[in-house]
């Protein structure tokens, strides 16, 4: 059980919440993940670890509600007890002597990419972060993004705020002006992942993707994680899951993560009925 | 008059079975454990003891069966089986205990591990509860059959136990592995509640090299510490088509079905939907996954690269399986999978393979044959080829040494390159029985109070 200190709305569809969980936040690295339970009858699912209070023994997850187990999660308010929680999962990558590192965040990856840009920013590279949300609506961080990073850009799809067009136009353009860039971190979409490799790949800079496979346990113990790296699988809860993202096969990836859509499609329709 | 064979188990209809989660094995009646009792020779030198992981006295549980002191003979039982209703159930009995009886020289062993079961569901449990000594700590890690046996010695020794489990959920393979209609979980449930009644204290929802580090439960004031992690990461074959749409490990396969609930209307975890599989392997996690499948629906097929004869899954399990209409595909192996437009599984290429004659080892080779592969159509593939130990512990611990397959490396006394760190189970031997890994528990708590008792001011 761990108490809900703290919940507040980012946007009309993404949340934070701060939750009690003292042991998991002594131990947790930018990286790692937690596994949830909301009730007896609730999936396990993973969520990042966005930032923590070692002080406070708190840790704080930024969610998009998208489906049943997070339509749950979101039922519940300040001071309820999340039935399960297990952490910190994952490797946390290590990255050192970076110079200069471009931390890209699409929509809720934003999230998980923020205590990244923190943790390079406090070994003293400097961080150009680019954040793209699909409308001016979505925008999650935008004030500890800019309090963060040494550059910040936002872009949208829809141009209803700052620059239009995708995250690698950004980075494009930064990867061809500065050639001290040695680390490029991308955690967002698969498709979004999949076009910051390619256009990182010919330059030869580091590229590390935070993988989103569906999880089961995220200690190991069901295969269900695999991804295709290199020329072999990797489980994502304890091999990743970040990865170097010129290695990564996105396709299976995003093949894979379709499997449950008709089911979950189906699950989230009665969570949502229930609600009514 | 001896009975030549062993009374017969009663079991549900095959063909009703195949289409629920309740209990094949029934379980002996008063009268049938009474007549099967009656056919143990109570020998002196009693062979079946010796071929019993644990060493139950085998010959004084069943006297008391036949005189009908039940409760006497749980005790005796218990007195280094703590969980008679579990490996009377799932116990590989044809390959230990009863493999040895000395009724098979002429007829059929005696059938000891359903007596051990009727023992465990029906008598009543004698325990001697101590005050626990809080100065001696003992931290268990895993809270599977090894960790458990180890947490139930220690806590009869009066040492105060924590068990720390990844899980939400206390039993390891007992609990997410083995499914309901071979293991109730409520069987399970009453066995744990005997090492609460002790004042074993479990913690769930902690994995030990993240939450905690092993080193720290030292620091936490434990004096020793149990590692029981089991092997259950998932060994997949390598073969094209494998990350395709449709295809589990059985690990996967069989935590959403037994431990997750999928597939039951008021649970969220999802099952893909599928009319065919076919299930990789021979072994009890083969039968199991193959059985979980053939209720759910599935028209079900085993692949299996050897014979029937190699089949290393339990005796009983095979049979059920077969009369439950499960197909066999023997001398079979995959060679590739392949998947439609939507990457979901299509159907799976075998190759015919044959048996070669037995090498200086007694063990016959496993080669392709010339056979042109054939194809089977199927929507889901389940892979349970083996498992190999959780990593996650072993690669936190730097100065744990383990072997080849990434098994933790223990001595005789299942003492691990770490002071006061034990290890057992499948995580040291890889994957085995359920009572293979209660007996390394139960010699690492042995060694555990050989410690304590060396150190008495611990
Ligand atoms: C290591 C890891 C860290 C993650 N961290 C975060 C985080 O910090 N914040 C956050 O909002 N989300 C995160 N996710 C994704 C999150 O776990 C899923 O959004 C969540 O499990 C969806 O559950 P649901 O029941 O609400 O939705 P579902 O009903 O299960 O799914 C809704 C839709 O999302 C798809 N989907 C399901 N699971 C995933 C997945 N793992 N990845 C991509 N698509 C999926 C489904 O196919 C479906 O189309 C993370 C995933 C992983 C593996
Ligand atoms: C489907 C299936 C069917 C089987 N059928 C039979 C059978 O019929 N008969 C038989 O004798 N054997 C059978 N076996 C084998 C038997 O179940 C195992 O040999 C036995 O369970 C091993 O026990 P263990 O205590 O070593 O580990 P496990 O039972 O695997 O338990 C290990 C526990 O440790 C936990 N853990 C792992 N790492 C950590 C960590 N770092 N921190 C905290 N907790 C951790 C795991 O979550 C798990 O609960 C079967 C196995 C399977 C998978
Ligand atoms: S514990 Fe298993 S091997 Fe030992 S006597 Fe009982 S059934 Fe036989
Ligand atoms: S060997 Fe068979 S007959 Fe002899 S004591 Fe053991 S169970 Fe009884
Ligand atoms: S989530 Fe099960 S092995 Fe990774």
């Amino acid at each position: 059980m761990a108490k809900i200190i703290k919940k507040e709305m980012l946007n009309t569809n993404v949340v934070s919440m701060t939750i009690e969980a003292p042991r998991i936040t002594a131990k947790a690295q930018a990286g790692h993940f937690v596994m949830l339970r909301i009730d007896p009858h609730g999936e396990r699912f993973p969520l990042t670890i966005a930032d923590t209070d070692p002080f406070l023994g708190t840790l704080r997850i930024i969610f998009q509600v998208v489906g049943g187990s997070t339509i749950k999660l979101n039922r519940l308010r300040q001071n309820d007890d999340i039935l399960d929680i297990v952490g910190p999962l994952g490797m946390s990558l290590a990255h050192e002597h970076v110079s200069h590192a471009i931390v890209i965040g699409g929509g809720v990856g934003c999230a998980i990419a923020y205590p990244h840009a923190k943790a390079l920013k406090q070994q003293g590279a400097k961080v150009s972060f680019v954040a793209g949300f699909r409308n001016r609506e979505l925008f999650i961080l935008r004030d500890e993004i800019e309090q963060i990073a040494d550059e910040a850009y936002f872009t949208t799809d829809d141009g209803s705020s700052d620059r239009k067009g995708f995250v690698t136009d950004v980075l494009k353009e930064l990867i061809e002006k500065q050639n001290d860039v040695d680390l490029v971190i991308a955690i967002g979409p698969v498709a979004m992942m999949k076009a910051v490799a390619n256009t990182t790949r010919d330059k030869n800079i580091h590229t590390v993707v935070s993988l989103n496979p569906i999880m089961i346990d995220g200690t190991g113990m069901c295969g269900g994680c695999r991804v295709r790296v290199g020329n072999e699988y990797k489980f994502a809860c304890v091999d990743g899951p970040e990865f170097d993202g010129h290695l990564v096969d996105f396709d299976e990836l995003m093949l894979r993560n379709s499997a449950y859509a008709q089911q979950e499609k189906h699950i989230c329709q009665l969570t949502k009925e229930e609600e009514q | 008059m001896i009975k030549p064979l062993k009374t017969p188990m009663p079991v549900a209809d095959a063909e009703e079975r195949n289409t629920n989660f309740y209990e094949v094995a029934l379980g002996y009646s008063h009268q049938d454990a009474l007549d099967e009792a009656s056919r143990c020779l109570q020998c002196l030198h009693k062979p079946c003891v010796a071929s019993c992981p644990v060493n139950v006295d085998i010959p004084s549980f069943i006297r008391a069966v036949k005189e009908e002191r039940l409760d006497d003979a749980l005790s005796i039982i218990h007195q280094t089986n703590c969980f008679p209703s579990i490996c009377g159930r799932v116990c590989p009995q044809e390959v230990q205990c009863e493999s040895t009886c000395v009724m098979t020289k002429r007829y059929q062993s005696v059938a000891i591990g359903r007596l051990e079961r009727y023992v465990g569901d029906h008598a009543n449990v004698r325990v001697d509860v101590k005050p626990l000594n809080h100065a001696r700590k003992v931290a268990v890690v895993g809270s599977g059959p090894s960790g458990l046996a180890c947490a139930y010695d220690c806590a009869k020794a009066g040492y105060a136990v924590t068990v720390f489990e990844a899980w939400h959920d206390i039993g390891g393979v007992l609990r997410y592995g083995i499914p309901e209609f071979r293991l109730p979980k409520a069987t399970v449930d009453k066995e744990i509640d005997l090492l609460r009644t002790l004042g074993v204290e479990f913690e769930c929802n902690v994995v030990i090299g993240k939450t905690i580090e092993c080193h720290e439960l030292f620091d936490m004031g434990y004096k020793a510490v149990f590692l029981g992690t089991g092997a259950g990461l998932p060994t997949f074959m390598n073969i094209e088509g494998e990350g395709s749409i449709g295809v589990f490990s059985a690990n996967e396969f069989l935590t959403r079905v037994n431990f997750m609930k999928a597939g039951q209307p008021t649970y969220d975890t999802p099952l893909l939907a599928g009319k065919k599989v076919v299930v990789i392997g021979g072994g009890n996690v083969a039968m199991d996954a193959a059985r979980c499948a053939k209720r759910l629906g599935y028209d079900t097929t085993i692949v299996y690269r050897r014979s029937l004869n190699e089949l290393p899954a339990r005796q009983e399990e095979v049979e059920h399986a077969m009369e439950e209409q499960i197909h066999f595909e023997l001398l079979s192996a995959p060679v590739k999978i392949s998947a439609d437009q939507q990457g979901r599984v299509r159907s799976i290429l075998c190759q015919r393979m044959q048996l070669t004659e037995p090498g200086p080892d007694g063990r016959c080779k496993v080669v392709a044959t010339d056979d042109e592969p054939f194809e089977i159509e199927t929507d889901t593939v389940i892979v349970a080829i083996g498992t190999s130990p959780n990593p996650i512990l072993i690669r936190s611990t730097k100065e744990l040494k383990t072997g080849k397959w990434g098994t933790i490396l223990v001595d005789h006394n299942q003492q691990t390159s770490i002071r006061h760190v034990y290890a057992g189970g499948d995580a040291v031997t890889g994957a085995a029985t359920v009572i293979e890994a209660l007996g390394a528990g139960k010699k690492a708590a042995a060694s555990i109070i050989a410690y304590f008792s060396e150190n008495p001011a611990g």
